[in-house]
């Protein structure tokens, strides 16, 4: 094989088969869930790998809807196009939507600005969905998670075992074998779902692209108003965002490969505003799309420590 | 999106597996690097994470890409196993990186279960070692039958042919003992990357394939021809009156619409009217895909049922046996109710006999009374209800189970069917017409059983016999099933050993609930120390059939009581494996009615039974 990088494996050569299959497996992974769960839910970030999680549960249970609600964490710092995506999307897809704010974090004035990226992620965030899935007592909660997003991921179960406390314990994983998955907890206990497990951000965008799956308008590359911070394109997306002294912000053609919270998301410069586009972006980045959040970078193993403690 | 090119293989999805330090999350990493799988900012971090935590000075410790735990950098080990997937041009791969020590076999067995492949890495100066045996025979027990040796740093033994094909030889033995059909054997230097992407030149005594040749071109697909239609329902569909569906993942073969179909274990025969899809319909469907069947005619279907070929319909079984992998700290035991899962189906299970246990290094069997961590060994398992399923090497789908411990709910053991022991097949459930319900009617009466917990001298004899005394006077059908009474006679044969005394409960449950098929309302009256084994009782019953009554007193009380004298002998060593003293109890985690007998009475104790529970 040839050792430059235009010639390298990074084409796009996975075909239909594939994608079929890792369709299925998620399907079979979101019925076993639902079949042995007493409370499910869906955590659903409005990103895209939520949006692919979504249309694959419609798809599971079709012709009835997904027998199980949604859970938006808020934390009322989303990008504003977030917010009405997900109330067109949750009304076509027929199923329940539960929003939740961490109210006391909210009242305390908590944000990313004076608190810090990692306080106000464990208040507004972790905090927040610990409240939640607490007050909602579910036992299997679908997230989107993908192996090969971090490091930490690409050692979890699909079925993710998590403690009263909602912590995850890496030495202590079940072993996890063919597709018999061990659905038992008891009570307090639960596992987080991962059917997208298997998917690459490659996968995501060609299964976006061949399915017509909606996405938030904001992966899709328009001008933009922007500041650079620490070598990062953030942008202001609504007044709430304090600039520094001689921060002007500017008009930039930009995108996210990934969605959160604005302030701690970056853009990217990029002309791709097509689901196609952005997969050929994809192929040639040099960059993981995680560089983009700015979460991850708050210390070493900061994923895994996040996980030992209840995020997502 | 684009195309599949029909020259791209279909995925491969391969183990990487061998002893500790012999390099395997080098040899990924090199592997990744190599194949452009590593972006800048995650390659930057590595060469920041070498300084600290790497093994290789000023040079990027590739094997930090992919020990992701940070037990796993402190350690400079892998301790669980990482799924990766990356491409190259002709072929996409998924790759579980196995950790190698011994106390980590079941995660390596965890690889190899969706596996296709194995990559069994040796040391060239260690050659092959008892762990890479080890590996081997379990990826052949989990249906791997293509492996490839990379013999392993090459570089340190300057490439010496003959060091290469001594190693070679000693494996291809073990390789066919173990059961592997398609070996191939690779010189290879993870740290310097030679025969793992790019061929090494200077080596021309060597002429076969690189690591990734041959992995891009290996063909390991098992043909769909010749499989019959095989697929567990998992969820029933019912979203409205006007619609049925079984919904499912296609194990084996194909289906098309108009097939006929039997359901397992029932034999019910009907037709496939429908395969529903999102928002449509398709005329076929076949092994891999996640489809949802309607069927012609109103037939009962659960989950757990398999929906298979009338013409060759799978086995149906209630005892067989199979190899078994122990994967917990808690040895197994022998007679011991474990839940087993077999593809869409969960049944309480027991292992009835250990035929051996294999030493794996060396591949020969053992004697065995227990499985503990990591062994590996031959078993037989019956089950409370039939399951259907086929041999493992015939129809993976249905011939591979994980058993449960219930009472922490962990994976305790996996394991692969070999064939069903006839004795079962040969023996049928006969149904009669005087039932239960007729039997119980007669009596003017709910049978059930009542099932008294509790350390010796809580209590438990005077309060079942005052409980008998007053549902006999309200002219109520009893029976009192006594633990003392029980091992005069039915139990005589049995000890107090752990293994002796989950056969005790055993027997005792099934009499029980003979007695409550024939009407009567059961007491039973037994220590019964171990929470799975009265959770193995409660199995037996429907539910609201079995109570399970805690008669509770400290330790120090029962022993103040001592009416046998039994505390004070076992406390001066004459009796073995009391209760209490040498021997556990497990208190129930959530009786359905807990009597703490130092507050109450023997009469308030009875009387709250029949108030709570009558």
């Amino acid at each position: 094989m040839s050792g430059t990088r235009a010639s390298s494996g990074r084409t796009d050569r996975s075909g239909a088969h594939w994608l079929s299959a890792l369709e299925s497996e998620a399907i079979e992974i979101i019925r076993e869930g639902i079949a042995t769960a007493a409370r499910p839910v869906m955590l659903y970030s409005m990103g895209k790998d939520s949006s692919v999680l979504l249309h694959l549960a419609r798809k599971a249970f079709w012709p009835a809807p997904p027998p199980l609600p949604l859970l938006h964490i808020d934390t009322t710092w989303q990008f504003r196009e977030m917010i009405s995506f997900r109330d067109r999307i949750v009304a076509r897809a027929g199923v329940a939507l539960v929003v939740h704010v961490n109210r006391e974090g909210l009242a305390a004035g908590v944000n990313p600005f004076s608190h810090g990226s990692e306080r106000y992620t464990d208040v507004m965030t972790t905090g927040a969905l610990r409240q939640a899935l607490d007050a909602g007592e579910y036992d299997i909660v679908f997230v989107g998670g993908r192996r090969d997003e971090e490091k930490s991921r690409a050692k979890e179960r699909v079925f993710s075992f998590r403690n009263a406390a909602h912590q995850w314990d890496p030495r202590a994983q079940r072993p996890e074998l063919w597709n018999l998955y061990n659905t038992r907890v008891q009570q307090g206990e639960s596992l987080r779902v991962s059917p997208l497990s298997n998917w690459t951000e490659a996968d995501i965008w060609r299964y976006i692209a061949a399915e017509g799956i909606p996405v938030v308008p904001l992966y899709f590359a328009k001008r933009r108003p922007v500041v650079e911070r620490e070598g990062q394109w953030i942008m202001v997306d609504d007044e709430r965002m304090p600039l520094e002294p001689g921060e002007e912000p500017r008009l930039l053609r930009v995108r996210f490969r990934t969605l959160g919270c604005y302030p701690l998301t970056a853009a990217v410069e990029s002309d791709a505003d097509t689901p196609k586009a952005i997969l050929a972006e994809t192929l040639a980045t040099h960059d993981s799309e995680r560089r983009g959040r700015l979460v991850d970078h708050d210390g070493d193993a900061s994923m895994e420590r996040k996980k030992r403690e209840g995020y997502f | 999106m684009a195309a599949a090119l029909p020259s791209v293989r279909p995925p491969l999805r391969f183990v990487l597996c061998g002893a500790v330090d012999d390099g395997k999350s080098t040899l990924l990493g090199r592997l990744l690097r190599d194949c452009r799988q590593v972006f800048a900012d995650q390659m930057r971090k590595v060469e920041e994470d070498s300084r600290r935590w790497g093994t290789r000075g000023d040079q990027a410790d590739l094997a930090l890409l992919v020990d992701g735990l940070r037990d796993e950098r402190e350690q400079g080990i892998t301790i669980d196993v990482a799924y990766r997937t990356f491409e190259t041009a002709r072929r996409r791969f998924v790759v579980a990186d196995a950790p190698g020590h011994e106390q980590y076999t079941r995660n390596m067995a965890t690889g190899a279960s969706n596996a296709d492949l194995a990559v069994v890495l040796a040391d060239a100066r260690k050659g092959v070692l008892p762990q890479t045996a080890r590996h081997t025979r379990i990826a052949a027990m989990f249906g791997i039958r293509h492996v490839v040796l990379a013999v392993n740093k090459m570089d340190l033994v300057l490439w010496d042919r003959s060091t290469f094909e001594a190693i070679a030889d000693g494996y291809r033995s073990l390789a066919r003992d173990a059961g592997v059909e398609k070996l191939q054997v690779i010189p290879v230097s993870a740290l310097t990357g030679d025969n793992l992407t790019r061929r090494r030149e200077s080596t021309q005594w060597y002429s076969g394939p690189t690591l990734l040749e041959h992995l891009e071109t290996v063909d390991v697909e098992s043909s769909i021809d010749g499989e019959s239609f095989r697929m567990p329902v998992q969820y029933v569909n019912r979203p409205n009156s006007d619609f049925r569906g079984y919904s499912g993942r296609i194990r084996a073969g194909r289906v098309s619409v108009g097939d006929r179909v039997r359901i397992s274990p029932s034999g019910t025969e009907t037709v496939v009217g429908s395969i529903v899809v999102w928002q449509g319909t398709r005329e076929r469907a076949e092994r891999g895909d996640s489809v949802t069947l309607t069927l012609a005619n109103e037939v009962n279907v659960t989950r757990g049922d398999v929906i298979a070929e009338a013409f060759d319909p799978p086995g149906v079984t209630d005892q067989f046996q199979a190899n078994l992998i122990w994967m917990s700290d808690r040895p197994l035991v022998v007679g011991r109710s474990y839940l087993l899962k077999i593809h869409s189906r969960e049944v309480t299970a027991t292992v009835t006999r250990i035929r051996y246990r294999l030493d794996v290094s060396r591949g020969s069997m053992l004697a065995g009374t227990t499985l503990n961590l990591n062994d590996l060994g031959t078993v037989n398992i019956a089950t409370n209800r039939p399951i259907t399923y086929a041999p493992f090497d015939r129809y993976p789908g249905l011939g591979s189970f994980i058993m449960i411990d219930p009472t922490n709910n962990e994976t305790a053991g996996a394991g692969t069917i070999n064939f069903a022991l006839r004795r079962a097949s040969n023996l049928r459930w006969q149904d009669f017409h005087v039932t239960r319900e007729a039997r119980q009617e007669l009596k003017l009466q709910r049978a059930r059983c009542l099932w008294l917990t509790g350390l010796s001298a809580s209590g438990k004899s005077t309060i079942a016999d005052l409980l008998e005394k007053r549902l006999h006077a309200e002219g109520h059908h009893t029976y009192l099933l006594d633990g003392d009474n029980i091992r005069h006679g039915l139990n005589r044969d049995l000890g107090f050993t752990e293994v002796d005394r989950v056969e005790n409960i055993r027997r005792v449950a099934e009499v029980a609930r003979l007695m409550v098929d024939a009407g009567l309302i059961v007491i039973v009256s037994f220590i019964s120390p171990f929470q799975s084994e009265r959770e193995f009782a409660r199995g037996l019953f429907e539910p609201g059939d079995f109570s399970e009554i805690f008669v509770d007193a400290s330790i120090e009380t029962c022993a103040a009581r001592d009416p046998k004298g039994l505390y004070a002998r076992a406390m001066r060593g004459e009796i073995g494996n009391f209760t209490g003293i040498d021997s556990p109890y497990e208190k129930p985690g959530n009786p359905d009615l807990h009597l703490d007998t130092e507050k109450l009475g023997p009469e308030e104790c009875a009387e709250l039974i029949l108030r709570r529970l009558l």
